[in-house]
């Protein structure tokens, strides 16, 4: 097992909500400064292993493994200083501002006797930095746009300054150029070091930002790598029952899922050809 | 650039050494007039009356140097009733905050999740059972203790989410309002009589008998509080975002419910079941401070100095007849919780 090799992942998953097993055997490795992508039909699982990633689910069998311990017997909060995550849904405390939200963030690194050093004060303007909010500081959260506040809330992320970021569909409730914005940002924050874990459903935008895919359905693991070596026409048949073809996006050269068109046009062939 | 009307001053750190914190100016300053202004009541209440004791002398007697009749009625009389009322304020603006917080909602307070409802069951099991007053406290305090499990043991499901405790809670307290009521029909008339005094919540003749375990309770729940409340706040964000931050969620919640649950036994042991502070102390607190989210301390401090102010009007408001507190918090609550949800419509 490459385990040794990573410093995030699980072995043995049996993933349960109550009764309901979500998945079961399940083994899975973050490669370390990778931008990982997991993806899946609803209900494949993929939120379900995030949560268990970011020790939010214990795991019915098996163990997650980050810097070669078990998760769950590191202290809480020194694992919040390793690895973050941004949920799907956070309420918004009522009328709190961006720099008191974003400072939150800086939680994992306060004591009762130290709740604001220089290094919680450098963090957070550099978070606030890194994802263009400096100009909301004062506003109230509340008031933004879904764009902006997706961005705050990733501030606040951010201002944790974990080397992993897992974030649990970041684009959802997003419109098309928030959603780009929010992957484009994800994609400085990857290359600026970190390793970034995200839960999409856009399976081009996946291919698009993914240096490593993992491809879930119905609580397993299908395939995983490299977007560009594994998406196919038959891994999209067999994992979203979707008849495709796949070109090269003419932006990034990644795979680009084109769906097969139900009732086809007078000349079917022009998507096909291509640039 | 878009520019906004700016709400809040920007909030400087406060270093020395390893130490540091962050308080927010507007919140500190209301702490300071909130202390000033519950010290004012307090000289007023225990100068003014029947007898009016000159403010010197209150403060003379206060220090044990004051003539007989002075120290009698400030140090036997006034004082362990201020006293009392502040402590009780207090209890019940802690108490408030902890419930409000954790449900996420204004009306999560005890006085609406059966909590209050449960203390006055037990009260006036213990008058009809022909108790003394020391058993009417116990009764109450172990009404509280017994409803809270009951209510959160129901709302327990993988943790508790804190919008099925308001409505188990709200049941709770429907069904525990008409026990309430059953058990005063079929009372004896003197009976029914004094436990009805008792649930209009009252510090009237409060000595030191009365003030002294609320002290107690106070001083032992205060360190609790203040270790729950910033992961309290962090937990106001949903749960998965708490526990990323490195927060053991559920035994944060687990010490709150402790606490918040003893706060209202005991201030309701002591003073009867008072409405209405433990739900506008924490939100008339937050506005106050423009705080995001209820405070404990300035929670703690607004209903100390609502509750012996609503004590006071209702001594000297109507003299010579009395008012019990209990009826000043209930009419300036109702007021309160209507202006309350006309400003939410909008």
């Amino acid at each position: 097992m490459p385990e040794s090799a990573a410093r995030l992942s699980g072995s043995g998953l049996t993933l349960a909500y109550d009764q309901r097993v979500v998945a079961e055997g399940l083994d899975v490795t973050i490669p370390d400064a990778s931008f990982t992508v997991i993806i899946g039909p609803n209900a494949c699982g993929k939120s379900t292993l995030l949560r268990a990633l970011a020790r939010m689910l214990k795991p019915r069998r098996g163990a997650v493994h980050l810097d070669g311990s078990v998760i769950t017997s590191l202290p809480s909060k020194e694992v919040a200083r390793r690895l973050g995550l941004l949920p799907q849904t956070s309420i918004v405390p009522d009328g709190i501002t961006v720099a008191d939200l974003v400072a939150r963030g800086r939680y994992p690194h306060q004591r009762l006797m130290r709740q604001w050093s220089r290094a919680d004060e450098a963090a957070v303007a550099e978070a606030m930095r890194a994802t263009d909010v400096a100009g909301l500081a004062e506003r109230i959260v509340d008031e933004l746009s879904g764009g902006q506040r997706q961005r705050v809330w990733l501030a606040m992320a951010l201002a944790q300054e974990t080397p992993i970021l897992l974030l649990d569909e970041p684009t959802t409730f997003l419109d098309i150029s928030h959603q780009i914005e929010v992957l484009d940002l994800c994609a400085d924050l990857h290359d600026a070091g970190r390793t970034m874990v995200a839960v999409l459903h856009d399976l081009n935008q996946a291919c698009r930002y993914a240096t490593h895919l993992v491809v879930m359905r119905e609580g397993r693991i299908v395939a995983e790598g490299d977007p560009s070596a594994i998406v196919t026409p038959e891994l999209v048949e067999r994992v979203f029952d979707l008849r495709c073809e796949i070109i090269a996006d003419p932006q990034t050269g990644t795979p680009l899922v084109i769906p097969e068109a139900r009732r086809r046009a007078s000349a079917p062939a022009v998507l096909a050809e291509g640039p | 650039m878009t520019l906004s009307p700016s709400p809040v001053r920007p909030r400087r750190a406060v270093r020395l050494g390893p130490w540091s914190v962050r308080p927010a100016p507007r919140a500190l300053s209301v702490c300071l007039g909130l202390v000033v202004g519950g010290f004012a009541v307090a000289v007023l209440a225990i100068s003014t009356g029947e007898f009016t004791v000159p403010v010197p002398d209150v403060l003379h007697a206060l220090f044990g140097q004051g003539t007989p009749v002075a120290e009698l009625i400030v140090g036997k009389l006034r004082a362990p009733r201020v006293v009392t009322g502040l402590l009780v304020g207090a209890a019940f603006g802690m108490s408030g905050a902890i419930f409000q917080s954790l449900t996420r909602n204004p009306l999560g307070s005890p006085d609406f999740i059966g909590f209050t409802a449960g203390a006055s069951t037990g009260g006036i099991l213990a008058v009809v059972s022909g108790g003394t007053a020391v058993h009417v406290a116990g009764g109450a305090l172990a009404g509280c203790v017994a409803t809270a499990l009951l209510v959160y043991g129901l709302a327990f499901r993988r943790g508790v989410q804190g919008y099925r405790l308001v409505l188990v809670g709200i049941g709770a307290n429907a069904l525990l309002v008409a026990v309430n009521s059953y058990l005063l029909t079929r009372a004896n008339i003197n009976d029914a009589a004094t436990a009805g005094a008792w649930l209009t919540g009252s510090l009237g003749g409060r000595g030191w008998d009365h003030a002294i375990p609320v002290g107690v309770a106070v001083a032992v729940l205060l360190p609790v509080c203040a270790y729950v409340s910033r992961p309290m706040r962090m937990i106001e964000m949903g749960d998965d975002a708490a526990r990323a931050m490195g927060i053991d969620v559920e035994g944060v919640r687990a010490a709150a419910v402790v606490a918040g649950v003893l706060l209202c036994g005991v201030a309701t042991a002591a003073a009867g079941p008072v409405v209405f502070v433990a739900l506008a102390a924490p939100q008339l607190a937050r506005r106050l401070a423009r705080s995001p989210g209820v405070t404990m301390t300035t929670s703690a401090l607004t209903g100390a100095v609502l509750l012996t102010a609503a004590d006071l009007a209702g001594q000297r408001l109507f003299a010579p007849v009395q008012l019990p507190v209990g009826v000043l918090t209930a009419a300036i609550g109702g007021v309160y919780l209507a202006l309350l949800l006309r400003k939410d419509r909008h």
